[in-house]
């Protein structure tokens, strides 16, 4: 079985899944059961003064039935005094050694209570510190959290004082509510930090109640802007990840624990293969409870040995050669969509969504004839089009055609695509609902690739008007 | 014009599948994939728009879904319960295609529907604009019914006139209570009375038909079957009658009876002759009823059944037993009971079925069921001048219903011969844009004189 152990610039974990510091975290008796179901790390929930919660706290936007696929919340920091969090977190040192236990700390922007909040977390045992420059909301009113992390000098100044009495592992969680994350990353990596973690969630209103005219969550008539996390904020998240990793200005990257929309093995390898080091998870625990790390072990353990990696450091970052900027990109490189008759089960969402959203090249004009060879056509295509949109037939006369052959739906169903036309943009192969119909088959042109940066070049060493 | 429901029969017949709630109901509309030129929208004969009302569940406007619905099927409450789904619309959803289950069409139809009802809805009128000529409609079943709907809809003036006390057709009378209920047929019949159709309860005959051709413009015939077939066999006629307490009565009857409050006995034993649809439902109501066995005797065999298969399926999970290859030959009354004899059929070398020597049998019971078939309204429809029949069916152009005699438009089953309430709801909106433009047409060189 594949070796999951990690070690996050001195922090080791029997496995690279972390708890996000969230309501997951918020008691030592839930970190407990979370170490026991399997985690293998847990950033508590943000220490700092004590403050007072308002109820309602979450909404979530629901998608095509299911719940939260995204997450929303206005809850504070810890509610709880510091000194209970700090004795609790010694306790759980005490009782699990292995596990790693970072605090994430939040405190008013002040040298000495910095100072102070460090060498008490320190004290009580903590593998690490998690300095929250991110929390968006509430916090943020009152000079803290992303008011901190929005700005580079804030957050270098902040990190300076931490790195200045810190003995563990200092990490810097970064808010994607900036313009450039660079920005901010690379303040803290002035400042030294040992690592960073990415993303903190992200400014949200999920929805609004249309018989009230409030936004969710409600609190007494009133609502405020919240936190978004979940499922929808993943590829977000793992654009943000790409670019701190892939950022080389003042100095190489330093260690980042990829957090947003994290729920299952896959998605964490994604953050993995884009160099994370670790991942932490909140919203997929606050719908499913602790146990689905299991699975999350399992899935990743299972592909490694699949795939030959003993190690995590053995896939660790190999995405990010594969990023590139567009101008990189082959514009020779050409593809066109095929849908396998075989499997094509005539929903004509490929057509439509051709149609309508993209180039007009699948078309619904089969009257019979093989799959492959010649098509016989009723009529030109785009005449064949118009109607069908325009039309809304009367009640049907006849019996509807019966299928031929082997195929799932009968023919005149299914559509066909206009190699000639498509540009492989992928959006057929994206509506089909059948895994496998539509697949994108290079067509080889005969042309050398030329990239959009080569092609100007080009372009510009042939033009008697170019810069000289 | 309502009918409360009789306690015990609602007991009896409860719904034979439960409502979708609102939760399962986005959560099935959800699993559409709101196909383009969706293949159930063709499979339904009167072509609701089904991925736009499953598209409206799901994004919670049940209203529009309702609409939607009605626009395309004014009986789209009742179609919904009664539509043999599994040979239309789910039938030909593509999700059979992946192995996959297909959508619910039919319950989601029965949800939007149900709930716009609940809520107090009513059919809206598209457009004011009254016109002055006058259509009839003969007969209150689902043809006349979607005929009305739609000729009010182009501003007509429509009178629905029908000879038995309540209308709605087999709707109101011939449909399995578990499915249908009558009142759920009588408040659709409300609804379209809303749009401001007349009924009327009248008799038509020869002398009273010219005075009709005279009063409106275009007569729309939605009259569709007659009686059922009498049993024609040794001894029928001797306890022939309507009646369960003579001991015989057809499957029609037997459904109407007990369905709009005639107290019936059915007796310990029960037999249905003939296996369609109708046999079916006569059957498991026989059951419901309180007879300890119900068989349903049928000359030939399961393969070839009339009945769709998921009926027959049904009725077998009712405790209804099937005779196959049997055919009655005689009917005796004795002591209070019944004795019907029967004998087995086998294919002979021309694959024809006859009669076994020797393999007469008898069988005891209370109460005979024929369902063999309803026969054409010869009685009326002959009498009714210049419209042209063949095998009993009133012959008409498909397109605009328009019979021989350019006057006189039909559907429904007297135009099908028997088919599914959806048909004749097809049927009858395609004859009112057949009337609308007929009469158009006429209307075209005098003015049209709009009503205040």
């Amino acid at each position: 079985m594949a070796d999951l152990t990690t070690n996050f610039a001195g922090i080791h974990s029997p496995n690279p899944f972390w708890l996000a510091s969230a309501p997951p975290t918020n008691t030592g008796e839930q970190v407990m059961r979370a170490f026991d179901a399997g985690w293998g790390g847990a950033v508590w929930k943000t220490i700092g003064e004590p403050i007072t919660n308002v109820s309602s706290r979450y909404s979530s936007s629901d998608w095509n039935s299911q719940r939260m696929m995204g997450l929303n919340n206005i809850e504070l920091i810890t509610d709880r005094p510091i000194e209970v969090n700090l004795r609790e977190i010694a306790e759980i040192k005490r009782r699990y050694p292995r596990h790693a236990v970072i605090a994430s700390l939040m405190v008013e922007s002040r040298r000495e209570a910095w100072h102070e909040m460090v060498k008490r977390t320190e004290d009580a045992g903590a593998d690490g510190l998690e300095l929250n420059f991110g929390c968006p909301h509430g916090m943020s009113e009152r000079g803290m959290g992303s008011a901190v992390g929005q700005v580079p000098e804030y957050t270098q100044r902040i990190t300076e004082w931490v790195k200045e009495t810190a003995r563990t592992p200092v990490l810097v969680k970064l808010t994607p509510n900036v313009t450039d994350i660079r920005d901010i990353a690379r303040a803290a990596r002035r400042a030294r930090a040992d690592g960073l973690s990415a993303i903190n969630t992200i400014n949200s209103i999920t929805g609004i109640d249309l018989s009230t005219f409030a936004p969710r969550p409600n609190v007494d008539g009133m609502s405020s802007h919240g936190g978004y996390c979940g499922p929808a904020v993943k590829p977000i998240a793992l654009n943000m990840v790409q670019q701190v990793m892939a950022d080389t200005v003042d100095g190489p990257p330093i260690p980042l624990s990829g957090i947003g929309g994290i729920g299952n093995w896959q998605d964490a390898a994604e953050f993995l293969l884009l160099g994370c080091t670790s991942v932490q998870v909140c919203t997929a625990v606050m719908h499913y409870g602790y146990r689905i790390v299991q699975e999350m072990i399992d899935g990743l353990s299972n592909w490694m040995d699949e795939s030959g990696f003993a190690t995590v450091d053995a896939f660790r970052g190999k995405s990010l050669a594969k990023v590139t900027e567009w101008k990189h990109l082959n514009l020779n490189y050409k593809i066109v969509a095929r849908i396998d008759e075989a499997l094509c089960i005539g929903c004509q969402l490929c057509h439509i969504a051709c149609w309508d959203g993209a180039h007009q090249c699948i078309h619904v004009d089969r009257v019979s004839g093989p799959i492959d060879g010649p098509v016989e056509l009723h009529a030109k295509p785009h005449e064949v089009g118009r109607e069908k949109i325009a039309v809304t037939p009367m009640p049907r006369l006849g019996p509807l055609k019966q299928h031929i052959g082997p195929y799932a739906a009968s023919l005149e169903r299914i559509p066909r695509v206009d190699e000639t036309e498509c540009v492989g943009c992928n959006l057929c192969s994206l509506v089909c609902p059948v895994d496998g119909c539509i697949t994108m088959v290079e067509r080889p042109n005969g042309l050398a690739p030329q990239t959009w940066a080569e092609r100007n070049a080009c372009a510009q060493d042939a033009s008697p008007h170019g810069p000289g | 014009m309502e009918l409360a429901t009789n306690p015990d029969i609602a007991q009896r017949f409860p719904d034979l599948y439960p409502a979708l709630d609102a939760r399962a109901a986005v959560v099935e509309a959800n699993r559409c994939l709101n196909c383009f030129d969706a293949p159930c929208m063709g499979a339904c004969p009167t072509h609701i728009d089904v991925p736009g009302f499953i598209r409206r569940i799901a994004a919670g406007n049940v209203t529009g879904s309702a609409r939607t619905i009605l626009d395309a099927n004014v009986l789209g409450a009742s179609c919904a319960r009664v539509c043999p789904v599994d040979v239309l619309c789910e039938g030909a959803c593509v999700l059979h295609g992946k192995h996959q289950k297909p959508i619910e069409i039919g319950r989601l139809q029965r949800f939007a529907m149900e709930t716009f009802y609940h809520a107090g809805g009513r059919l809206a009128l598209r457009q004011r604009q009254e016109r002055s000529q006058r259509v009839l409609c003969i007969g209150a079943g689902p043809a006349s019914l979607a005929c009305a709907a739609e000729l009010r809809q182009h501003g007509f003036q429509v009178r629905v006139i029908e000879r038995r006390l309540l209308p709605g057709g087999l709707n109101t009378y011939g449909v399995a209570e578990y499915k249908l209920r009558t009142a759920d047929s009588l408040r659709e019949v409300e609804m379209v009375r809303g749009l401001g159709v007349e009924f009327e309860v009248c008799h038509v005959d020869a002398a009273s038909l010219t005075q009709l051709e005279r009063e409106f413009d275009a007569i729309f015939l939605g009259v569709g079957l007659g009686a059922m077939k009498r049993l024609e066999i040794a001894g029928a006629n001797s306890v022939d009658g309507i009646s369960a307490a003579d001991g015989i009565i057809d499957a029609l009857n037997f459904i109407a009876a007990y369905k709009t409050g005639t107290p019936l006995r059915v007796g310990r034993r029960v037999v249905v002759i003939g296996a369609g649809n109708t046999a079916i439902d006569a059957a498991c109501a026989a059951k419901r009823l309180g007879a300890e066995t119900v068989t349903i005797v049928y000359r030939r065999h399961r393969q070839n059944i009339p009945a769709f298969a998921f009926e027959v399926d049904h009725a077998l999970r009712e405790g209804v037993e099937f005779r196959w290859a049997s055919l009655p030959t005689a009917i005796a009354a004795s002591n209070k009971a019944l004795s019907l004899t029967c004998v087995t059929l086998a294919q002979d070398a021309n694959g024809r079925l006859t009669p076994q020597p020797g393999s007469e049998f008898a069988m005891e019971c209370d109460l005979v069921i024929p369902a063999i078939g309803q026969s054409p309204l010869l009685e009326l429809l002959s009498q009714v001048r210049g419209v042209t029949m063949k095998r009993g069916r009133v012959i008409v152009d498909r397109a605009t219903g328009q019979t021989a005699n350019p006057k006189y438009f039909a559907g429904g089953d007297c135009v099908n011969g028997g088919r599914e309430v959806v048909d004749a709801v097809a049927d009858g909106k395609r004859a009112a844009l057949g009337i609308a433009a007929w009469l158009n047409e006429k209307s075209s060189t005098r003015p049209e004189v709009p009503l205040g």
